[in-house]
């Protein structure tokens, strides 16, 4: 049944991504950040499906040959060789829960969940182990897992592979959830998460994958703080907060309001858990209104959370209610005609925005 | 004499025959639709005709089948009418899902098409539930759960092929051994290189099949359905196969095989064979059966034609559905 036919061959890849004017994509930019911390401390392994590709066929010619399902970890395997940068079956519950295991004695594994609607095929392992053991062991054990997934609508791929659900994983107190919003976010969050002790998930949005926007990505290892919002652009009249993907909506909205004649101040939050509440009230104190722009779920959300933060501390400071742009209570859907519905879009931020404003 | 693979009768050739061309055009008819933007991609299943095809030989609309991100073909051998399920690729409303659902989420309860799922793994132990219902029901139904071979590593299996023997409800486990999932080699994967030797810790048979023969299929599918409607219990078939494309899409397979191993494949390709049987058997003419491709051609074109003409769905459609009643 089984064909010998598996034949010496040229290796194919492209090798690693790279690219003198540091203006680096998104993908580029979170493939040095890996490749940097894996430098850096021998501890650090990757472990996902087809994080490599190929796995076993390195002596028939065969390496990397996806590199990851989003190139995230192409060319890392020519340097850290398959023991470090290891291919799995597709099993997560095994994988990410030896990713837990790993990291409690020794390892600061980084694991790939290709799209967070997958969790729930591991959630255990990451909402009763690598959440809860630093706690219920009385902080002698440290977990510092790094799990990255894929998130987002925008790809024809229905309800399964689209969902945007940190807020799912923010609920559980013991895990820190950040999203990159631009090339130069993710490297250093990436760094920042390979480093931090405690297990951290990185949400990446697919739609951020081939983007070059944002400041320029440094060459050297650097750390964007996780627990800390960022002010993308200051503002007066109303603040436009967005997380990952969203923040890019914020940025374009706020040109917009500009050519209206409003100044909107646009807050990265950047992470999603521990919340830094510091930046938001007081970019809110300042500007006196705010448009929550979130593409996850709108029940029990972090947009929601964002929204009672600002109703519960900086009420006496508000000219209107806290408003939230999120898709409405429903899932993903396929089709090419509905997909466009479900995101918050600049027209919707826009259009929130003008209405707060009045 | 009771029908052996050997002995087959015109109709049920003829039906396989053209079942498997039927969804070899769909596919490259779905691949034109993707490649013009109509979709973004999709799983193709060119290669793997034979594997459903002998089996739903002997399913009826009242049995259930369950499958994968790579469907479309258990759909159309499940009986999946064409014409919904190409306007479902497209987004459309006409569509089986409506257009919710999308090229890995086809689903036809009236054929017995409890849906494709996109995510590994995740259908095995809903099938387990649907030979259950079959069971409590005191129906003779059985339950078709295909799968990958990158699947059988999935957890849900174990626990599924467990509960399926212990209450010998009438599942039929077929594992799709297409040697990759997505780039990873099964003989990396999959430890001890068989799925099919899993069976004997769940005491239930497990079979090896060579999945480019839909004459093979058809067989063990027999035999497998017989079991489960006699309320004999569970079996895992193992049906050795191959996609003839890329994973998805883009993906290239000569980054991970090689052109030999393609060759080998496409030269046991599964609708020559059987074209080859008929013939040397004389069971049909040349003719006979290029009259079935052309009326296969001719549905094929017709689903989407009319999937390119249905509307989408209406912007309401957004939040319907989500609840049977709210
Ligand atoms: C739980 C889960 N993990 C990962 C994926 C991504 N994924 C989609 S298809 C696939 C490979 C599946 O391989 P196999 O089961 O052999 O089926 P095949 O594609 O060969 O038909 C992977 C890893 C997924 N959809 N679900
Ligand atoms: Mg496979």
């Amino acid at each position: 049944m089984k064909p010998d036919v598996l034949k010496k061959q040229a290796w194919k890849s492209q090798g690693p991504p790279s690219d003198k004017t540091r203006k680096l994509t998104f993908i580029q930019a979170v493939n040095e950040a890996i490749r940097q911390a894996m430098r850096e401390d021998p501890t650090v392994i990757v472990m996902g499906e087809d994080i490599a590709g190929a796995p076993g066929r390195e002596e028939q010619g065969f390496i990397d040959a996806w590199g990851g399902p989003t190139r995230l970890t192409k060319g890392l395997i020519q340097e850290f060789g398959p023991e470090r940068i290891r291919d799995t079956p597709i099993s997560e519950a095994g994988f990410v829960g030896a990713g837990v295991g790993a990291a409690a004695t020794g390892l600061r594994p980084l694991v790939d969940l290709m799209y967070a609607g997958f969790f729930g095929v591991c959630a255990d392992q990451i909402t009763n182990n690598a959440a809860k053991m630093h706690y219920m062991f009385g902080g002698k054990v440290n977990v510092p897992l790094t799990i990255m997934t894929n998130i987002g609508a925008g790809a024809n791929s229905a309800a399964q592979h689209s969902e945007t659900i940190y807020s799912v994983f923010a609920h559980y107190p013991g895990l820190k959830c950040v999203v990159p919003s631009d090339p130069y976010t993710a490297k250093g969050l990436f760094i920042s998460a390979i480093r931090d002790n405690d297990p951290v998930i990185i949400f990446n949005h697919k739609l951020l994958m081939g983007m070059r926007a944002g400041p320029e990505v440094p060459e050297e290892p650097y750390e964007v703080p996780i627990g800390k919002a960022n002010v993308v652009q200051e503002g007066a009249d109303v603040t436009l907060t967005g997380v990952g993907y969203t923040t890019q909506i914020c940025i374009e909205a706020a040109a917009e309001l500009s050519q209206q004649g409003y100044s909107a101040e646009v807050v990265d939050l950047l992470t999603v858990s521990p919340m830094d509440e510091e930046t938001v009230l007081e970019s809110v104190k300042k500007t006196r209104r705010i448009v929550i722009v979130d593409e996850d779920y709108p029940r029990c959300s972090f947009a929601s959370d964002v929204s009672a933060l600002v109703a519960e501390q900086a009420f006496d400071y508000l000219d209107a209610p806290p408003c939230r742009v999120t898709p409405p209570h429903t899932l993903v859907p396929y089709s090419l005609a509905l997909e466009p519905l479900f995101i918050p879009t600049v027209e919707r931020v826009v259009a929130a925005a003008t209405e707060v404003l009045q | 004499m009771a029908n052996t693979s050997a002995t087959l009768d015109k109709k049920t050739l003829l039906w396989m025959y053209e079942t498997m061309v039927v969804i070899r055009k769909f596919e490259e008819s779905s691949k034109r639709e993707a490649d013009a933007g109509k979709l973004r991609g999709m799983h193709s299943s060119i290669g793997q005709e034979a594997v459903p095809t002998g089996i739903s030989a002997h399913l009826r609309d009242d049995d259930y089948a369950l499958g994968t991100h790579r469907s479309h073909h258990h759909c159309i051998a499940k009986g999946v009418d064409l014409n919904e399920m190409m306007a479902e690729l497209l987004g459309k409303a006409t569509g089986t899902n409506k257009g919710k659902g999308g090229t890995m989420h086809i689903a036809d309860i009236n054929k017995g098409m409890l849906g494709a799922n996109g995510v590994v793994g995740s259908n095995i132990p809903v099938a387990v539930g649907a030979a259950l219902s079959a069971k409590v029901k005191g129906n003779d139904s059985v339950s078709v759960v295909y799968f990958g071979d990158g699947a059988a590593n999935q957890g849900s299996l174990h626990e599924a092929m467990n509960l399926a023997s212990i209450w010998k409800l009438p599942v039929i486990f077929v594992c799709e051994n297409n040697r990759y999932a997505e780039s990873t080699p099964f003989e990396y994967s999959v430890a001890g290189e068989s799925v099919a030797k899993r069976a004997e810790g769940y005491a239930m048979p497990g079979v090896e099949a060579d999945g480019q023969s839909v004459l093979e299929m058809w067989e063990v599918g027999k035999e497998a359905i017989r079991r489960a409607r006699a309320g004999e219990g569970p079996t895992l078939i193992e049906a050795m196969t191959y996609r003839y494309h890329g994973h998805f899409g883009a993906d290239d397979p000569l980054n991970y095989r090689t052109q030999e191993e393609e060759d080998y494949y496409e030269a046991r390709d599964c609708v020559e064979q059987l074209k080859n049987h008929i013939l040397d058997t004389g069971k049909a003419t040349e003719e006979e059966l290029a009259s079935l491709d052309e009326k296969a051609g001719v549905s094929v074109s017709a689903a989407t034609k009319f999937a390119d003409e249905s509307p989408f769905p209406l912007p309401e459609e957004l939040t319907t559905d989500v609840y049977v009643n709210v």
